[in-house]
């Protein structure tokens, strides 16, 4: 190893650095879409260094489905204030009433599908053209052939037949008036990439990535936290476990994993050890088909 | 730890899906929901119960359609390395996806069926790797259990092979006789096998020196985005950011601001919001300068003594990727790193026929997967390098400015 050289956490933190520049030179309203979860927390903390020592040139963006972890809420509040930037939310439960829409229904009816509306609905309000987003081409299929530039309709959809051919580090952002581009920073990173750095940069996380202790069910192997959001039928067996969340999404779509990890050495230590990939262990929402992800990108998910 | 980025060339026929399947097995990249996935699908049971080329299964929609979408991308890593693979499908529209998968590796996989030796569509992916300066290709020789594992097999292909890579200059050519079926010198070294000593697939791909691929020779950088906070405390602060494309820049470096020509001095570098006295290649800086200069998005900064081309009429090779052919005449946007400039196709030389290196004529136009030999001319003076000298700062893209599609990739002479 020669003197001038970059260790892959080192790379992969440029890369994404070159892209959150890329946007902000591209285009005339971006956004930021926090989710409260470790990879939008990874994403603030690369667009703060992209513009130290300015500020995020653009707006963090929430779509609340109203089925958050409180403590992901109070962390969002924290960091959108630390960094000075403006925190737009936009709540899934005002969409349902305005819109009319149908609320699914079942033990853990989840508006994930109807975070879509809200969505648009928010990047119409705001006449975004860019939003950049934290998913891992690791994490899924569909997201392991969408490019980093990802440009969508007017209906915010991805088709993967059309999609741009994206050379060497060129990102073409130009788009017509109604589409929109996603652009997802941290594509080339991993679930343990995501770790390493968080533990390197000392990025401080919401609790619940932290073992605790809470009152779960267990509905097919996978642990769901007790709330006010999902339906408890009388054979359900509720316990107290020591666990920690691995992703933050839906409280209804988000299972937890049992664990004593209070530190990050001790988190990133279990990750490497696991055997089971974070979307196989954690999400319900991906369980329905097999091809979940592919059809909610193209209807408009990011 | 560092990054190395490969692209794999071959077909389904040629066992890809199964040596990237084997890769990932093997290095114990799958987890075990993913292997129950996979045994539940498994129709053709091979290692431990699963058919390792479903791994790099496609989306529904391809499979609906029996099309290939361009490149997917893969992740694995061992205690040396992370690596990311660019797997692109072979067949229809292979020259786009190829180019598109090798234009972000460091190292092309090509892989040869033993049974076949070097044919047609291996010369075809060697000479996109030729043109696209690859500085590391590996000739991966499968299906060797087909062969009963014959050296002489194995020593008469890499004889011709190394014909087609003389003929093309490949560099740094490493042979490897594999049976991703069964794992043969895939990760660990084939028992069958013992007449071959070299390194497995893994070994060698953990062990290839890339950081030296990295000019840190020829300082080139261009301003991405301009940081001015303009707030009372950072009144007059403004940083120039963008990445050091090749090269090193120190405090103090006497520079050039190009097209404009104008000398300056670096005052200061930042990176990610920490000073520091030097910043190289790829690092994502923040440049200052000592003079007070009209500078925006695009423009480069080099060393006096170290000059890129500057010019607006430029030879180039184009790889067009578009299914609207190239209208010779039509304008079109070229974009380098962040500048965008009006272009213009003036001329199309000739056609290089990518199996056979054979210059054709161009006159019944220019189609998708075709690499032509083109004089392009652009609106303003562009700032940039030979492709075939400093590769980073000598490519480009062109942009149909009416669908907005990117439609060539575009190696500047």
């Amino acid at each position: 190893m020669g003197e001038y050289t970059l260790d892959y956490l080192e790379q992969l933190e440029a890369e994404s650095i070159y892209i959150f520049r890329e946007v902000a030179a591209q285009f005339e309203k971006p956004a930021l879409l926090f989710s409260g979860g470790k990879d939008s927390i990874t994403l603030v903390q690369l667009a703060k260094k992209a513009f130290a020592p300015g500020k995020i040139p653009f707006p963090l963006v929430h779509i609340d489905t109203g089925h958050n972890f409180p403590e992901a809420l109070a962390y969002r509040d924290a960091l959108a204030k630390e960094v000075g930037a403006e925190l737009i939310v936009r709540k899934v439960e005002d969409t349902i009433k305005q819109k009319h829409l149908t609320e699914p229904k079942g033990k853990f009816a989840s508006r994930n599908w109807l975070q879509i509306h809200t969505l648009l609905d928010t990047i119409e309000e705001f006449k975004f053209d860019a939003c950049i987003g934290g998913a891992r081409r690791d994490e899924e299929k569909a997201r392991a052939k969408e490019r980093i530039f990802s440009v969508r309709d007017e209906f915010g959809q991805w088709e993967p037949k059309l999609q741009r051919p994206e050379l060497w580090n060129i990102y073409n952002g130009r788009i017509h008036k109604g589409e929109n581009v996603r652009v997802f920073p941290i594509s080339n990173w991993t679930e343990l990439d995501v770790w390493n750095y968080i533990k390197k940069e000392e990025i401080p996380l919401p609790s619940i990535y932290f073992a605790h202790e809470r009152e779960v069910l267990e509905h097919e192997g996978q642990l769901i936290a007790v709330s006010d959001y999902i339906t408890i039928d009388e054979t359900d067996v509720i316990s107290t476990k020591r666990v920690r969340y691995r992703t933050v999404g839906d409280m209804t779509c988000t299972a937890a994993v049992e664990s004593s990890a209070t530190t990050l050495d001790e988190v990133v230590n279990e990750i490497m050890a696991t055997r089971i990939s974070e979307r196989g262990e954690t999400r319900i929402d991906d369980k329905v088909t097999e091809a979940a992800m592919e059809d909610r990108k193209k209807g408009g998910y990011f | 730890m560092d990054i190395l980025r490969f692209i794999t060339a071959g077909s389904v026929d040629d066992g890809k899906s199964t040596l990237i399947g084997r890769l990932l097995y093997d290095s114990k990249s799958i987890l075990v929901d993913q292997l129950e996935a996979l045994e539940k699908q498994s129709k053709n049971k091979n290692a431990d119960g699963i058919d390792l080329a479903l791994l790099t299964d496609g989306l529904r929609a391809e499979r609906e359609q029996g099309i290939t979408i361009d490149v997917a991308y893969r992740y694995f890593s061992t205690p040396k390395r992370k690596f990311i693979i660019a797997d692109a499908p072979g067949h229809v529209q292979y020259t786009r996806n190829m180019i598109t998968g090798a234009s972000n590796s460091s190292l092309i996989i090509i892989l040869i069926d033993a049974r076949a030796g070097v044919i047609e569509q291996t010369r075809r992916h060697s000479i996109i790797a030729s043109l696209l300066k690859m500085p590391h290709v590996v000739v991966a020789i499968n299906k060797m259990d087909l062969v009963d594992f014959s050296e002489e097999r194995f020593n008469e292909i890499k004889a011709d092979y190394e014909k087609v890579a003389a003929q093309l200059n490949l560099a740094n050519v490493t042979y490897v006789p594999i049976s991703a079926l069964l794992g043969d010198n895939i990760v660990d070294h084939s028992e069958t096998m013992s007449w071959y000593t070299g390194p497995s697939l893994l070994e060698f791909l953990e062990a290839v020196e890339v950081a030296s691929d990295i000019n840190h020779t020829d300082p080139r950088f261009q301003v991405q985005y301009v940081i001015r906070p303009q707030t009372a405390e950072l009144h007059d602060y403004r940083g120039y950011a963008g990445q050091i494309i090749s090269g090193v820049y120190k405090v103090g470096d006497k520079i050039k601001i190009l097209p404009a020509g104008i000398d300056t001095t670096i005052t200061k570098i930042e990176v990610g919001g920490k000073e520091v006295n030097e910043a190289f290649a790829p690092q994502a800086a923040v440049l200052h300068i000592a003079d007070d200069i009209d500078i925006s998005r695009g423009d480069t900064f080099a060393r006096a003594d170290n000059l890129p081309k500057v010019g607006n009429e430029i030879e180039v090779v184009l790889c067009w990727l578009d299914n609207k052919p190239l209208i010779q005449g039509n304008k079109y946007f070229l974009q380098h790193k962040g500048r965008l400039l009006k272009t213009i196709v003036r001329e199309v030389a000739y056609k290089l026929d990518v199996n056979t290196l054979e210059r054709i004529p161009a006159e019944d136009g220019v189609k998708l997967n075709e690499v032509v030999h083109a004089t392009i001319k652009t609106a303003a003076p562009l700032v940039y390098d030979d492709f075939a000298t400093l590769s980073d700062y000598g490519n480009a893209i062109l942009v149909d400015e009416t669908s907005n599609s990117t439609v060539a990739a575009v190696l500047l002479n």
